[in-house]
């Protein structure tokens, strides 16, 4: 078994009030709820639009200058709207699921296993509902 | 064959076996490499000396794992990694070598087929895929795969490095896809060894005309997965397609080593066995396919065409231009259509030729495009243009062979600019 992040890009920012959105939204929870019964769901989350993101960054190492821009921290073309944590078996598994998530089709996703120094707690979801 | 290649032959053919074997018992395809590599280098020091053993698979089988259980061991014993390694594996014990040795050749088969799909999985880039068909798949060393792509052995040993690294840290599986999956996965490996033999035929780098000793590996892979998936009609198709490619190798070029055309050939010098092998895989593709072509075979029905004809003008050049207007219904590729205007030409004509040539947008940039319009110009007795297309086309020409091709040609048309 294998811990993946999916980063989901959009061409534009994203924030979660037009009619596309909406649908989207639904599509995630549906996707999420699966996840979930599936015992393969570890977390995840839609961002607010990136115009309200803090990039921070510290001069000369710990304790020194803390700067902050307004915005991302790159002009990047997509933008982050949301991620999510798996557990799979292994990287088809992955992308089976990715390729159900609007963002593959409306931008784009990034599978990203999790590197193994960093371990989450593996939250089994209640017994009841597993299959 | 000497003795010592025979040998070096048997040690990397069943060393490939082997190898998808330990990945599939250690599930670590650098830990399975360098292994198998180890035991491979025991062998062709103690054969020489002690002969070679009756059953050679099982004895490499035998001391690969030991080197892989070593390897194991040495990892656990360091402090640091002891918590990450587990316990160390047991050693196995004589009774389970034995039976190791007996695997049938079905789940050797099964392993590398898995290792195949591994290899050439589409999350690895193609250079990666290449790489890793070549060293896992193929037994190549690191040095010949380097000096076939002319890159430093370093950046080869690099590149295949980070690919194994992707495998065991993405968790790309070591898994035959399941039917439903195969169409969507199989042009993924045809599209490596396909890849390998155009390098081989036209080497992008270098002096050479060809790379003779790629071209075999490139055939050499797409046997092995004629072996593997031997119900496959499109890996048939592939195969016939480089045999009848790698057939003409000695004659595509002359006693000074420069490239000769295709219309130029002297047909007596390709290889009859070669083409002879291609027309019957050909055959058996067609046969399972039941009609229904798939890209490779259309392109290797090409290739027949020419390996059939007597002569550059007895090609069948009706049949040339269907088989390149199926091959353009299923996708619209400018180089196909270039090819097509080719055959438009010899068949009627040069001014049917160049409008089709003309007709095509986006070969700006192509050496080929410029030379076969200035073939037909020079067809339609317009010289001059006819020499200006050659010299861009000189200009443009990727390889050094290639070029002095063209440039040879210019001065054969336009004798006194020479």
């Amino acid at each position: 078994m294998a811990q993946y992040a999916m980063l989901l890009y959009y061409p534009r920012d994203r924030y979660w009030d037009t009619p596309e959105d909406a649908e989207f939204s639904a599509v995630y929870y549906a996707l999420k709820a699966e996840a979930a019964r599936a015992g393969v769901l570890r977390g995840g989350e839609a961002l607010q639009p990136a115009v309200t993101a803090t990039t921070i960054t510290v001069a000369d190492g710990p304790g020194g200058d803390i700067q902050l821009t307004d915005g991302p921290y790159a002009e990047a073309k997509e933008v982050l709207g949301g991620f999510f944590l798996f557990e799979f078996a292994d990287l088809d598994e992955a992308v089976g699921w990715a390729a159900r998530m609007p963002a593959a089709w409306r931008g784009k996703v990034e599978i990203r296993p999790l590197a193994p120094q960093r371990p989450l707690a593996p939250q089994r979801p209640p017994a009841a509902d597993e299959p | 064959m000497t003795p010592d290649e025979l040998l070096a032959q048997t040690v990397r053919v069943e060393g490939r076996r082997v190898l998808a074997t330990l990945v599939r018992t250690f599930g670590d395809l650098e830990l399975a490499q360098d292994a198998v590599q180890e035991a491979a280098i025991s062998a062709l020091r103690t054969w020489p000396r002690d002969g070679t053993p009756a059953d050679p698979r099982a004895w490499l089988t035998v001391a690969a794992r030991r080197k892989a259980y070593d390897a194991l061991r040495r990892e656990s014993a360091r402090p640091a990694k002891e918590a990450a390694a587990g316990p160390p594996e047991p050693v196995p014990d004589h009774a389970t070598e034995v039976i190791e040795m007996v695997e049938p050749d079905s789940v050797v088969r099964d392993d590398m087929l898995r290792l195949v799909f591994t290899c050439c999985h589409p999350a690895l880039s193609r250079e990666a895929q290449v790489a890793l068909a070549l060293r896992t798949l193929a037994g190549l060393e690191v040095a010949a795969i380097a000096r076939a792509f002319l890159v430093p052995e370093a950046t080869m040993a690099k590149r295949l490095v980070r690919a194994r690294q992707k495998i065991a840290r993405a968790h790309i599986p070591y898994r035959v896809p399941s039917d439903a999956e195969l169409p969507g996965r199989l042009p993924s490996v045809l599209g490596v060894v396909y890849l390998i033999a155009t390098e081989a035929h036209a080497p992008t780098g270098g002096e050479a005309v060809a790379n003779a000793d790629l071209e075999l590996e490139a055939v050499g892979l797409a046997r092995l997965l004629t072996e593997l998936m031997p119900a496959e009609a499109e890996v048939l198709s592939l195969l016939a397609l480089l045999l009848f490619t790698a057939a003409r190798r000695p004659a595509r070029t002359d006693g000074a080593g420069e490239p000769v055309l295709l219309a130029d050939q002297d047909r007596r010098r390709w290889d009859g066995a070669a083409v002879a092998e291609g027309a019957a895989r050909l055959g058996e593709a067609v046969r399972l396919s039941g009609g229904a072509a798939g890209p490779y075979q259309l392109q290797a029905h090409l290739a027949a065409c020419h390996s059939t004809a007597r002569t550059w003008a007895d090609t069948d050049w009706d049949r040339i231009i269907g088989l390149y207007d199926l091959l353009l219904a299923r996708s619209a590729s400018p180089v196909v259509a270039l090819n097509r205007a080719v055959a438009v030409t010899e068949r009627d004509g040069p001014a049917a030729g160049l409008a089709a040539l003309d007709g095509i947008d986006g070969l700006g940039r192509s050496h080929l495009w410029h030379a076969a319009r200035g073939d037909a110009l020079g067809a339609l007795g317009r010289a001059d243009e006819a020499a200006g297309e050659l010299a861009v086309a000189a200009e443009l020409a990727p390889t050094e062979p290639e070029r002095r091709l063209l440039a040879r040609r210019l001065r054969a048309m336009n004798p006194e600019s020479g």
